[in-house]
């Protein structure tokens, strides 16, 4: 079978797609590893239209039902691999050995955490290194935690760690960390929050279970920090490992460049959401919604010619 | 009726612990949404698996529990555990999509 379309990538910007695609007759398919995307990891969403607070999780799986009630079905298997075998034919390998046909193709994957890169992060990862602060917040109730990083989620995760634990430090390796003033504040309001400026980690130390940071700038003359936790927030990088075959032009940051319509550098490929220069690279649910919508308006025209 | 086992404190020991076949087991909490989007998947393995993997998932969140929780060092979830004859033999940890996991069950038990 082959589809019109082929959406890789199920979180708000693909799904979203895939309501507008199935409300317009277009025969849609979507590729995601976790239907919902990130908005699994998100604690509350409390600015998307309709829903004054809604959890992140029941957000995905409304979504999701949202998606499905037109039928579409949503194959929750990762994608190894897309190949363009020519005008109008794409094709997609998924890790359970299935073969996708499509006309055209709506890139959705988003981004994924950016790593620390130091000793220690890997082998202590779900061992004390965390990158959900509101997957496993919890089992840091009344103990030390540190953050690293300085932009918003950073500083989201701060806050909503800073409810739970003991004593919440903020690692972060400029002089003052970068984020809404509403978390700003929320930082300065709570005395268990500290902020260490001008800082970074040279290595995660633990045997069985994280012990220690060691740091770059000593805090209260010592380079070690004792913590049972570290959720590291420093931001994201596009998944694009899997478009090293289409060859999509991408920016200097490696996010693929779009037009207004959403279209790529390659012909019947089009992108949507984090993984795109769109939106002024404005990484929100509404954003990547609206992307979505727009690129299979496009995509609509095209398929019609 | 749902093949996945609901554990607790009290049943630990035996469905798990004592399991004459390998148990899959679900450490999860209901605030954690890559725990909920978890759940679909488990079932359907629990199914396919049939007679040879049992599944089973506990919630952490629930204070009868987290003794159990503290036990086994969960401080990242979804954490799934692979017991066999009351001793861990496979960890993994976050999300996974159905066929990862399944690739991972079967190369762990070599079926
Ligand atoms: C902690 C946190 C809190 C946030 N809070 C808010 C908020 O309150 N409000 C807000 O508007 N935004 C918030 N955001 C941002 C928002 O979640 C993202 O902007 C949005 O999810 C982007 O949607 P997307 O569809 O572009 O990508 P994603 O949501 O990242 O989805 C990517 C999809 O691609 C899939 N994928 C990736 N690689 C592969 C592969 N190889 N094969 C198959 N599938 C693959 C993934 O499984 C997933 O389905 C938050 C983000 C985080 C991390």
């Amino acid at each position: 079978m082959k589809y019109d379309l082929a959406i890789v990538g199920a979180g708000p910007a693909g799904l979203s797609a895939s309501v507008y695609a199935s409300r317009y007759g277009i025969k849609n398919v979507v590729i995601g590893g976790i239907s919902g995307g990130l908005t699994t990891q998100t604690h509350e969403i409390g600015n998307w239209l309709g829903e004054q607070k809604i959890a992140g999780w029941e957000f995905a799986q409304k979504a999701t039902e949202h998606a499905k009630s037109y039928g579409v079905e949503i194959k929750n298997f990762l994608a190894d691999e897309i190949k363009k075998e020519g005008e109008g034919n794409f094709q997609i390998f998924l890790s359970n050995g299935e073969k996708i046909q499509a006309r055209t193709i709506l890139i959705a994957l988003g981004s994924k955490h950016r790593h620390l890169g130091v000793k220690g992060e890997k082998e202590l990862a779900g061992k004390g290194v965390s990158y959900c602060a509101t997957c496993d917040g919890f089992f840091y109730k009344e103990k030390t935690v540190a953050v690293v990083g300085g932009n918003d989620s950073a500083a989201g995760a701060a806050v909503f760690l800073g409810n739970i634990a003991k004593k919440v430090f903020v690692i972060y390796r400029g002089e003052q960390i970068r984020c809404e003033r509403f978390w700003r504040e929320s930082i300065e309001k709570n005395p268990k929050i500290e902020v260490l400026s001008n800082t970074n980690i040279k290595e995660i130390v633990g045997k069985d279970k994280l012990e220690k940071l060691i740091l770059d700038n000593p805090y209260q003359d010592k380079e070690e920090l004792e913590v049972d936790g570290v959720f590291v927030e420093i931001g994201s990088e596009p998944n694009i490992e899997l478009l090293k075959n289409l060859k999509v032009e991408l920016d200097e940051d490696g996010y693929i460049k779009i037009g207004p319509d959403g279209k790529t550098s390659v012909k019947g490929v089009w992108a949507a959401g984090d993984i795109t220069t769109g939106s002024n690279k404005f990484k929100q649910i509404i954003t990547a919604a609206a992307e979505g919508a727009v690129a299979v308006a496009d995509i609509q025209g095209f398929l019609k010619k | 009726m749902s093949k996945v086992i609901d554990l607790s404190s009290e049943n630990f020991q035996k469905e798990v612990l004592e399991s004459k076949i390998p148990v899959l087991v679900d450490f999860w909490a209901p605030w954690c949404g890559p725990c909920r989007m978890m759940a679909p998947v488990l079932e359907d393995l629990a199914g396919e698996f049939d007679g040879q993997v049992q599944v089973a998932k506990i919630d952490v969140e629930n204070p009868a529990n987290q003794a159990l929780a503290a036990q086994y060092q969960i401080m990242s979830i979804p954490n799934m555990k692979l017991f066999k004859n009351g001793q861990v033999i496979g960890e993994l940890v976050g999300f996974r999509p159905k066929e990862e996991l399944k690739k991972e069950l079967q190369k762990q038990l070599g079926i």
